[in-house]
C-alpha cells in the first residue's frame, strides 16, 4: 500500500486535471443553448424627449401671488400622488412657493424692491449637476441619470436613512413619516403613477415619466409660458435663449452644486 | 429510577404535540392554486413572454423592468417575438391581470411569499374609472 502511494497520487492528479477541462466544454454547450433562445430587448419610447441636462427657467415676474402658484403645485401633486398632510412636520412637497429671502438666503438686501419682496418664488428640486444628495446616499437609491441629468429616486432601494435630506441644501426632499395612501383623496388618485410607502424619501422627478412619452413637465404645461423647460447644453434651446437675454439667478450658487433651475428676477 | 414513568410520559406528550399536524392533515394536500385569467388576458392569448417563462421568471423580469425604467429610462420592452410593451407593473401587467386577488395573491399565498409591490403600485388602474 505504502509503495503504491506515489503512483496513486500521480494518477489522481492526472484524472483531476482531466476533470478541469470539462467545465469549458459544458460552458460551450450552455452558450449554444442560450443563443438558441431569442433575446428580449429594451429601448426608449419613440416620442421620448432627450437632453444632455434638463433645465428649467422660471420667470418670476409672472407669478404675483401664492394663488398664481396654486394650479402648478396642484397639477404636480395630483399626477404624482403627493399626499396632503396637515401636520407641517410630516408634510410632503415636490414643488412649493416661498419668499425671496428664504429661496435666496444671503441675496436679500435689508431693503428690497417691493415686488421682489412680496412675490412668491416657486422652488423645487434643482436637479443639480453636482448633486450632494447623490453622494450622501448609501444605497444608490438616488442617482443622477446619465442620459439626461435628472436626479432621480429608486424608491425600491431607499432605506429611509434621510442622509440625502441632510445633504440637500435646498430642502427639496420630504420623508414619508406616515403611510401616504390615506392622505391622498381617492378621487384625486392618479392610478397610472405609483404612490410611495412609509419610510422612503421623495422629491420632484422633473416629470421623467412624462418626458418619456414626449410631454413637458406638468408644472411647465400649466404655467402659461412662465416656466420654460429644455436642454441646458443645447445652445439653440429655449432655456439657453432666455438665460442669454435675461438676468437670471440660481439658488445658493456659491455651494457649487450647480443647480439647473434658473430664476428670472 | 422513579423518574422513568415521568420521562416516558413526557416523551409521549412531546411526540403527540410534534406529530399532531401530520396526523391532523394526513392524506390531505393543499390544492394547487389555479390563477384565474380575466377575459382580457384570455383574449390576449400570450403574456409578454411564454406562460412557462412567466411562471418561473416573472420576478426576475419585473426586476429587470424596474432597473431599465428607473435607472436607464428605457420604457419599452421588445419581447423575442418582436412585440413591444410599455414596461409598467400598474399599467401593463395589471391592466390585463386586473384581478389581483384571484391571479397574483392565490399563488403568492400558496407559496407563502409576500411581495410588497402593492404598497406603492396601485392594484388596478382601470378600477372605478
Amino acid at each position: 500500500m505504502m509503495d503504491s502511494s506515489r503512483r496513486r497520487i500521480l494518477q489522481l492528479l492526472g484524472v483531476s486535471a482531466l476533470a478541469l477541462t470539462t467545465r469549458p466544454v459544458f460552458n460551450a454547450f450552455a452558450i449554444e443553448e442560450q443563443a438558441a433562445q431569442a433575446q428580449a430587448a429594451f429601448k426608449a419610447g419613440e416620442k421620448a424627449l432627450k437632453a444632455k441636462q434638463w433645465a428649467l427657467v422660471i420667470d418670476t415676474h409672472k407669478f404675483e401671488s401664492e394663488a398664481d402658484l396654486e394650479p402648478l403645485i396642484e397639477a404636480c401633486h395630483r399626477i404624482h400622488n403627493v399626499p396632503q398632510l396637515q401636520n407641517k412636520r410630516h408634510e410632503i412637497k415636490w414643488i412649493w412657493g416661498t419668499h425671496y429671502h428664504n429661496a435666496f438666503p444671503g441675496k436679500a438686501a435689508r431693503f428690497l424692491a417691493e415686488a421682489v419682496e412680496h412675490r412668491p418664488f416657486l422652488v423645487l428640486c434643482n436637479h443639480c449637476e453636482n448633486p450632494p444628495c447623490v453622494r450622501a446616499c448609501p444605497t444608490k437609491a438616488t442617482f443622477k441619470r446619465e442620459s439626461d441629468g435628472i436626479v432621480l429616486m429608486d424608491f425600491h432601494r431607499c432605506i429611509g436613512c434621510r442622509f440625502c435630506m441632510a445633504a440637500c441644501p435646498f430642502g427639496a426632499r420630504s420623508f414619508n413619516y406616515r403611510d401616504p395612501r390615506p392622505f391622498i383623496a381617492e378621487a384625486k388618485l392618479n392610478k397610472e403613477f405609483p404612490t410611495r410607502m412609509k419610510g422612503v424619501v421623495e422629491k420632484c422627478n422633473f416629470c421623467a415619466e412624462r418626458l418619456a412619452v414626449g410631454q413637458m413637465p406638468a408644472c411647465v404645461e400649466v404655467s402659461n409660458g412662465a416656466m420654460v423647460f429644455g436642454d441646458l447644453y443645447d445652445a439653440a434651446s429655449e432655456v439657453r435663449k432666455l438665460i442669454k437675454t435675461n438676468y437670471t439667478i440660481r439658488r445658493k450658487q456659491t455651494l457649487g452644486t450647480e443647480p439647473s433651475v434658473y430664476y428670472i428676477v | 429510577m422513579n423518574s422513568k414513568v415521568l420521562i416516558v410520559t413526557g416523551l409521549v406528550i412531546f411526540l403527540i404535540i410534534v406529530l399532531f399536524p401530520f396526523w391532523y392533515m394526513r392524506g390531505k394536500a393543499m390544492p394547487v392554486p389555479e390563477p384565474v385569467l380575466t377575459p382580457q388576458a384570455k383574449a390576449a392569448k400570450t403574456c409578454v413572454r411564454s406562460t412557462d417563462y412567466m411562471k418561473s421568471e416573472h420576478m426576475q423580469l419585473l426586476d429587470e423592468w424596474r432597473d431599465e425604467v428607473v435607472r436607464r429610462g428605457q420604457r419599452v420592452y421588445v419581447n423575442p417575438q418582436g412585440k413591444e410593451y410599455n414596461m409598467s407593473l400598474s399599467n401593463t401587467c395589471l391592466d390585463c391581470h386586473s384581478n389581483k386577488a384571484e391571479f397574483c395573491d392565490r399563488c403568492h399565498n400558496y407559496a407563502s411569499v409576500r411581495p410588497y409591490c402593492w404598497s406603492c403600485h396601485i392594484e388596478n388602474p382601470k378600477e372605478n374609472t
